[in-house]
């Protein structure tokens, strides 16, 4: 990069240039706007803070997003420790003789009624955005990069720090409940 | 080769997303073949995977805006910040 590429940090312009491409970039990731609006502000008084560690190397956008990643994985770490440990239900069991087999009440029971209409209904969303909703938050997040946001595999493992296999333990336990949630709540009424 | 029903459900769910490795299918398949419940999962498994396109296509028209005030707000508590 020549001299003249140097780029230079505006403070003063952040807000009007970047808080909304960083909102929208967290809302993608957290579902929550008053959240994500803490957390882009938190970014901004961060990056003030670190102004003179700005190389201008990257473009003044590059920069914030890569202090706003670090948040975002801050945050997911604390959901991971905390309140994140009220874990999923389980399905299956988890020690004896019969480990890794269906616990009973958790096993699929046939889905009765016309499914194809039930699919097509509109209301469908509604109830599916609240089983994902009633999911920890820690498995609605990662579920919700992967499947409603489609962000790439490998690429959520960098983002949150998590192994691939960790990953799709998430997915896997967050499928399960969300399918016993939609029998529950949809598929058998 | 013999999986559980919990780690054949893993490979289903993997499936979903076209990410589950040839092997991962082999043992899937075998196991589907001698448990009806993970068949039971494996059928409604797509049958969820329909419903939540439905949420990611209309997600993917949406983007998140911040109005006016939100950014006035902002810009003014950074501002503070710059001056002190």
């Amino acid at each position: 990069m020549s001299v003249t590429d140097k780029q230079f940090l505006n403070p003063e312009k952040w807000v009007s240039l970047h808080a909304d491409y960083l909102f929208n970039y967290t809302i993608s990731r957290l579902n929550d706007r008053d959240l994500a609006k803490d957390l882009v502000q938190d970014t901004f008084f961060s990056a003030l803070k670190a102004k003179d560690n700005f190389k201008g190397e990257s473009s003044e956008r590059t920069w914030l997003i890569a202090i706003l990643k670090r948040k975002i994985v801050d945050y997911y770490r604390k959901i991971n420790s905390t309140k994140g440990k009220a874990e999923v239900r389980m399905s299956f069991y988890a020690e004896g003789e019969r480990e890794g087999e269906w616990l009973e009440e958790r096993a699929p029971t046939d889905w009765s009624g016309e499914i194809e209409k039930k699919i097509e209904n509109e209301e469908l969303a509604i109830v599916l955005e609240k089983c994902i909703e009633s999911l920890p938050e820690k498995y609605a997040m990662v579920f919700r990069m992967k499947t409603v946001h489609q962000i790439e595999t490998e690429d959520i493992c960098n983002e949150l720090e998590i192994t691939s296999t960790n990953f799709w333990v998430i997915i896997h336990r967050a499928r399960t409940q969300l399918r016993k949630c939609m029998e529950e709540n949809w598929f058998k009424i | 080769m013999k999986i559980t029903c919990n780690e054949a459900t893993e490979i289903c769910d993997k499936s979903q997303y076209k990410e589950a490795s040839v092997w991962e299918k082999i043992k899937l398949g075998t196991h589907l073949f001698l448990c009806k419940k993970c068949g039971l999962y494996a059928k409604q498994n797509k049958m969820m995977s329909v419903c939540l396109r439905k949420l990611k296509e209309a997600e993917s028209h949406k983007t998140h805006h911040l109005n006016q005030d939100e950014m006035n707000c902002m810009a003014q508590e950074l501002k503070t910040k710059i001056e002190a």
